[in-house]
């Protein structure tokens, strides 16, 4: 009874080994089929020649991918304040949140196609109107999150605290802010992978560089194989900034890992 | 002197009268227990006093002084042990005593040292979830108790426990009760109970809620871990025909 084992100790590598296994065949089979039907680079490039593609110009691919990660990251703490800071104020204020509520819903309803080239024609082709978009795009799931999380906080857990003489203020600190966590987490996993997309598309529509930038150039001059060297990477970082985020959650919300004993 | 007294109160919710007249006081020292049948409105009682629920009719007063002035200085137990999932069992314990501004460290230096007698010595780094139904309810009470209140009210302590465990608990409660001598309102359908532990019993009739008896028990204590004596059964019996008198159409 003391100290019971994490839940997932360890199992982390040996359940993903599926998962590996899949997406390997499904390389080995698109290998296999470049090679014996002989079909042109040009149409579709083997994965064997992305990847010479790659390291042949990693320069290049490494110059452009910084930026997207810098709108990236930048955008998407901007929003996670941002909303953070907002779903306070709606938690303390009811009216408030019911007056803004529908505004925020229409912002998510904004088709990307059509803002990008406004948010890059108002903001020009530097960091700003890429971070502006990744905000918007990632705004919205993490201030639902985080309202839905207040909202489930169990009413008895505050009907104990207003019984101690706790304020709103502490009710808001001690109560409803843990128990929007895992709220908070599974908001911040879906958009982190919105993120990536939102950099590159806005890249796509106007930039001096990133993989939105790679891309775009590589379609015109007719290079396939390019085009999914930026594909794999962005892939990458979508994948990174996931782990990281499952990470910080292990961490921040260790209690759920622990072992029921009843 | 009178701890707390309610006189005539009655509360409607959303058309529906809950609490129609409740008259009752508890006395510095005493432990008193309300007895009724499920639904009756005796969760209700208990939101009233916490200030979750005003009262439409009649007067409350703690202390003697109404309810709506200062600190009322109850602790409350809710039905269910509400611990926080997140919080450490000694983060848990010490949440009372922190919301009244207390700094963590002699918040946690005014908890260690009952541990033990609330069987939870070397679980005070283990989170809720880790600890067994029994110990749960402990944490609870301990929570409950250390905030060092005039007025404990306790909703069905042990209401959700087997009845093995129910009855160690409430046995252990009394030993704890004797040293102590909270003064208590105790919420409770559990008639044994009730009888074992109050020196008072209120019975509420189904809802709209009445009080329809006030019964003393004047049986020394201890009382439980050994034969309960002839008076208490006939009580036990007699309180068991009130209740019945108070079940059937009730919704
Ligand atoms: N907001 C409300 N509106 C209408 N009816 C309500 C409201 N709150 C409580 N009630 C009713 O009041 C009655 C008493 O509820 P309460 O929780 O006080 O009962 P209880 O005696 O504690 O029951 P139990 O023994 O099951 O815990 C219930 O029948 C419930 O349906
Ligand atoms: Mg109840």
């Amino acid at each position: 009874m003391q100290h019971p084992p994490p839940r997932h100790q360890g199992g982390g590598l040996i359940r993903g080994i599926p998962a590996i296994l899949s997406v390997v065949s499904a390389f080995v089979i698109w290998e296999l089929y470049v090679r014996v039907s002989g079909i042109s680079p040009l149409m579709l490039p083997a994965p064997s020649r992305v990847l010479e593609q790659m390291v042949q110009n990693r320069a290049l691919l490494w110059h452009n991918t910084l930026p997207t990660i810098q709108a990236t990251l930048s955008g998407f703490a901007l929003s996670v304040s941002v909303a953070f800071a907002l779903s306070i104020v709606l938690d303390f204020m009811p009216r408030v949140r019911r007056a803004l509520f529908p505004i925020f819903v229409v912002s998510q309803t904004l088709p990307l196609v059509a803002i990008a080239p406004l948010v890059v024609l108002w903001f020009g082709f530097d960091l700003t109107p890429k971070i502006l978009l990744v905000a918007l795009v990632t705004f919205f799931p993490m201030l639902v999150a985080l309202v839905d999380g207040y909202a489930s906080t169990d009413p008895e857990i505050e009907a104990l605290l207003r019984s101690m003489g706790a304020s709103r203020r502490v009710l808001f600190r001690t109560a409803r802010l843990p128990s929007a966590m895992p709220y908070f987490f599974a908001g911040l996993r879906i958009s982190i992978t919105y993120a990536v997309v939102a950099a590159i598309f806005a890249e796509y529509v106007g930039a001096r560089a990133g993989l939105g930038i790679v891309i775009l150039n590589a379609k015109n001059s007719f290079r396939p194989d390019l085009v999914l060297a930026a594909v794999v990477i962005s892939s990458v970082l979508t994948l990174v900034l996931f782990a990281a985020t499952a990470l910080l959650q292990r961490i921040v919300l260790r209690w759920r890992d622990v072992g029921e004993v009843r | 002197m009178t701890a707390l007294a309610m006189q005539g109160v009655g509360i409607t919710l959303g058309g529906t009268v809950v609490l129609d007249d409740i008259t009752l006081h508890v006395a510095e020292g005493e432990f008193v227990s309300i007895l009724g049948p499920s639904g009756a409105g005796k969760s209700t009682i208990f939101r009233l006093l916490t200030g979750a629920l005003r009262h439409d009719r009649g007067m409350v007063t703690a202390g003697g002084r109404p309810l709506d002035q200062g600190e009322p200085g109850f602790a409350f137990m809710p039905q269910r042990d509400a611990l926080m999932p997140w919080r450490r069992i000694l983060d848990n314990l010490t949440l009372g005593l922190e919301v009244q501004g207390m700094a963590r460290r002699e918040a946690r230096a005014r908890v260690l040292p009952l541990l033990s007698a609330f069987g939870l010595a070397g679980f005070e780094r283990h989170y809720p979830a880790q600890l067994s139904g029994g110990m749960r309810q402990r944490a609870a009470l301990l929570r409950t108790l250390v905030q060092g209140r005039p007025v404990q009210l306790l909703d069905e302590p042990f209401g959700a426990l087997d009845a093995l465990t129910r009855t160690q608990m409430q046995a252990w409660f009394e030993d704890r009760w004797r040293e102590a001598r909270w003064t208590t309102l105790l919420v409770t359908h559990d008639v044994r109970e009730a009888v074992a532990l109050s020196d008072r019993i209120y019975v509420l009739s189904r809802r709209p809620a009445r009080v329809i008896a006030e019964i003393p028990v004047p049986a020394p204590r201890p009382r439980l871990g050994r034969a309960p004596g002839p008076d208490a059964h006939a009580l036990e019996a007699q309180l068991v025909d009130i209740l019945l008198t108070q079940t059937g159409d009730q919704t």
